[in-house]
């Protein structure tokens, strides 16, 4: 069963991030994106991490994509135009596609040696979450911390930013 | 060994790849500024991928710590810089990319 779960959610994940990249409509675009990040949290699952994967549904989909949804709406976004296709944009995509498929060989031809497989390894939910949770909040508590007061400083800054002229 | 029935590393480096390029690709092509930030968040979630796939290969649970950082600086980032479209678009009144050139040489 191991297989097909990874194969189905990549499939998912690249065509919702297809469409995500090639779609004209910015609300279509956001959907797709909650999509895309959905298939991420299910190739989480099947990675065993169990805490990531709910926490990429509750903070991604749940308040990011929210918040794209929410702009997308506040502000006027009209469909692109039909999109004239340059030279300049069929040579930077032909060369981002050469760039990965550089990258690619460059996986693949160790495939042959490597010797790791996705082995289910019989862990219960709880083990996970208990290991994470050890490890955040004894082993890496100072960042934890500092990543409290930047989110203080982003609420901020998000307030201070839209504060209108008080110098009338 | 089977590539369709024995997924190893390989695969999911691979797909983190395709993601990866598919929103550099969104990035470079795309005109609208919220596609554009929406694609930049996919590369981020590409490299979360490859981080939790290292994370289980290597039996090492320090890569999922570092997932869950990317994951609320990535939304502290977004909401930031949300912030900056709305104050821009006040301005601006527009989101094309094109007619926001005042830096272009």
């Amino acid at each position: 069963m191991e297989p097909l779960f990874f194969w189905i959610f990549a499939a998912a994940s690249i065509a919702m991030a297809s469409l995500v990249v090639f779609h004209r409509r910015p609300i279509a675009c956001a959907l797709a994106l909650a999509a895309t990040l959905f298939s991420i949290a299910s190739l989480f699952v099947t990675l065993e991490a169990f805490f990531l994967a709910v926490v990429q549904i509750i903070v991604y989909v749940g308040a990011v994509v929210v918040l794209f949804s929410f702009i997308i709406m506040l502000l006027d976004s009209n469909e692109e135009q039909k999109r004239k296709i340059s030279w300049i944009k069929i040579i930077g995509i032909g060369l981002i596609t050469a760039l990965f498929a550089i990258f690619f060989s460059g996986v693949m031809t160790g495939l042959a040696n490597s010797d790791s497989s996705l082995v289910w390894k019989d862990q219960i939910m709880g083990e996970n979450i208990r290991k994470v949770g050890k490890l955040l909040f004894v082993g890496y508590m100072l960042p934890f911390l500092i990543t409290g007061v930047l989110l203080l400083l982003t609420t901020m800054g998000v307030v201070l930013l839209n504060r209108k002229d008080s110098s009338q | 060994m089977n590539i369709l029935t024995t997924i190893t590393l390989n695969h999911y480096l691979v797909l983190s790849g395709i993601l990866f390029t598919l929103g550099l690709i969104g990035v470079l092509v795309r005109k609208n500024l919220i596609i554009v930030y929406m694609c930049l968040e996919l590369m981020l979630n590409a490299a979360s991928l490859a981080l939790v796939a290292f994370s289980h290969f290597n039996s090492n649970l320090d890569a999922q710590i570092m997932v869950f950082f990317i994951i609320a600086v990535a939304a502290a980032e977004v909401a930031v810089g949300l912030a900056l479209v709305v104050a821009l678009f006040r301005v601006k009144q527009t989101t094309h990319l094109d007619d926001l050139s005042i830096l272009k040489l």
